[in-house]
């Protein structure tokens, strides 16, 4: 485990070089840095290529967490399909940041063909992040949320 | 007129990359939606973008028409390409494809269920006036020599209702046909509870030609023909075009009756009429229509110079062919070899794996068909094809002999393939004569792995 002041001696090295971004990996720790004002949301997520056609539909920045301890685990889409956060349009969101999951808890939905799945969390714990846009399509294994077990 | 912009690509391996190859040419971009088995692949590192459809088995993934047509939707995509194989003569993914307002680059729905039943496809055939293997339904002795005075021997006796060879019987000469018609009869009967059989002529030597069809639904034109005879168990190991050694009335025959069986059923893409050439009485029968692109269609790309997925983008966007058939011609002739992932000396078995190294030479009139590349994945999913080789020279004697060369000297290392049989073909005296028939392979074989199939 790093203690606060060599992660501040980190943040200093960070300061004064050219790098705006460091990824630390250690055993269990993840550390994650970045420089500037607000770090860009990954834009759409969906696998390494650049997604076709000119502007792809890059969804509301969501915070990107600025130090991210683990992570927590990533639920990843059962199928390809369209995700929905909430079960109809204008409803609350099935789950949000901070809400408390059960293996069972509905998550989301993956429409194929106006055929709706419900996608179960999986695990218990607490959600840490929502990843995928709402209405877009996710990839099969494409990570829906973060929650921190 | 529906310009294409973005092209949905649902298959995977050699053909994604080859239509990747076009679609790029023409400026129009792809998706390529892919197993998560085939993630690192060529095609999904080619295509504008990847999207993972499903798990690695293909009924998971490539075969699951609702998942193909979300994930067009979901990147935007107006046309789908289905390559061969998995969903391409698919009726429910045509039509899933209309529903949603996508492009199916491929043939009508109507025209996949007008080719896609044995029976139905038949009696297209009789209507269309293109000859099928002479034969006749018999329910007594007298109406089987009947049949038999037409049709010749050998003759096959089949049961109507039948299926999996049950009732099915070879008849050599006038003298059998008595005793082996009341074996078919009972057989018939004991297996399906119907005892009706059907003759029909056996083609002991016959040869696989095709017809390349090129229809935008008004004009109809034909690509010249593919001869296909090297094939072991069904599947095709190699081709070529032109046919060797065709009479010009036997070919042009041919090439006539596939452009009338696709005019018949209004046939409006790019297809392949098969036919059996019965070699000891020089004639044909029609065996079935492909509805697709086929594996083998580059030796018609060779000796055409017509780039056949750019002309199906083409109709299917709803252009005029703006061809006559005057304006296709062919050069010289050209030889495909499949190769495939397996191993020869374990009865052809599947070799999955990691390919180390692979490199193919660029020898003038080379074209190598591939989704390999170093560090490349063989999955143990889908079929062993992992290159198609199509040499083309002026002659068949050139082309064989720059297929030599190219089997020589390519690399193709930490997976095992089917390339000594290719290099023994190739060097066969009867290969080099032209003109083998289907039984070709199969009696090869024992010469090659000696004794062993």
């Amino acid at each position: 485990m790093l203690t606060r002041a060599e992660i501040d001696d980190i943040l200093k090295l960070i300061d004064g070089s050219t790098f705006s971004e460091l990824k630390l990996e250690m055993g269990d720790l993840k550390l994650e840095l970045r420089k500037g004002p607000q770090a860009p949301a990954q834009p759409f997520p969906l696998g390494e290529n650049t997604p076709a056609g000119g502007t792809p539909p890059v969804p509301k920045a969501v915070a990107a967490p600025v130090v991210a301890s683990g992570g927590g685990a990533e639920i990843p889409a059962p199928l390809l399909g369209t995700f929905w956060h909430a079960p109809r349009p204008g409803a609350d969101p099935f789950v949000k940041p901070g809400d408390v999951v059960t293996a069972d808890t509905v998550i989301g939905i993956i429409e194929v063909m106006k055929l709706m799945n419900s996608v179960p969390a999986g695990i218990a714990g607490r959600v840490v992040e929502i990843c995928a846009p709402n209405g877009e399509l996710v990839e099969h294994g494409q990570t829906l949320i973060r929650i921190q077990p | 007129m529906r310009p294409i912009r973005r092209i949905f690509i649902a298959n995977r391996g050699e053909i994604a990359v080859r239509i990747i190859r076009t679609a790029r040419a023409l400026g129009i971009e792809t998706v390529l939606g892919v197993s998560t088995a085939d993630r690192e692949s060529l095609g999904a590192k080619l295509a504008t973008r990847a999207v993972v459809l499903g798990p690695g088995p293909s009924r998971d993934s490539y075969l699951r028409v609702d998942t193909v047509v979300q994930a067009a939707l979901g990147t935007g995509c107006d046309a789908m390409h289905p390559g061969y194989g998995f969903l391409s003569e698919n009726r429910d993914l045509a039509e899933a494809c209309e529903k949603a307002g996508i492009t199916f680059i491929g043939p009508s729905a109507a025209n996949l269920e007008a080719v896609g039943d044995k029976l139905t496809a038949r009696a297209h055939a009789v209507a269309a006036g293109v000859p099928l293997v002479p034969g006749g339904n018999a329910s007594t002795l007298a109406e089987a020599e009947e049949v038999a005075a037409r049709v010749g021997y050998p003759l096959l006796i089949k049961a109507v209702s039948g299926g999996g060879g049950k009732g099915m019987k070879r008849v050599d000469t006038p003298a059998d046909l008595a005793p082996q018609l009341d074996l078919a009869m009972s057989e018939a009967a004991a297996a399906f509870g119907d005892d009706r059989v059907y003759l029909e002529r056996f083609v002991t030597v016959g040869r696989h030609v095709e017809v390349q069809i090129i229809s935008d639904g008004n004009t109809i034109l034909h690509a010249g023909e593919r001869d296909c005879s090297v094939q072991r168990r069904y599947q095709k190991v190699i081709e070529e075009a032109p046919a060797p050694g065709l009479s010009p009335d036997l070919r042009d025959g041919l090439l006539q009756a596939a452009i009338s069986y696709a005019r018949h059923i209004g046939y409006r893409s790019l297809g392949t009429v098969e036919f059996m050439v019965d070699v000891s009485r020089g004639t044909f029968y029609f065996l079935e229509m492909n509805a697709r692109i086929q594996v083998e269609h580059p030796v018609t790309e060779a000796v055409t110079g017509l780039d056949l997925i750019a002309i199906q983008i083409a109709i299917a966007e709803g252009r005029a062919l703006g061809l006559a058939q005057k304006d296709i011609t062919q050069t010289g002739h050209a030889v495909e070899c499949r190769l495939n992932a397996e191993d020869m000396a374990q009865d052809f078995r599947p070799c999955p794996g990691r390919v180390a190294h692979v490199w193919f030479p660029s020898l003038p009139g080379l074209r190598v068909d591939t989704h390999m590349a170093p560090g490349a994945m063989v999955p143990p999913h889908y079929d062993s094809l992992v290159a198609k080789l199509i040499a083309h020279a002026p002659s068949r004697e050139g082309a064989i002999s720059l297929m030599q060369q190219a089997l020589t000297v390519m690399e193709m290392q930490g997976i095992t393939t089917n390339s000594p049989l290719h290099r023994a073909i190739m060097a066969d005296p009867d290969f080099a004569k032209g003109g083998v028939d289907t039984n070709y392979l199969a009696a090869l074989l024992p010469k090659l792995t000696g004794g062993r199939t």
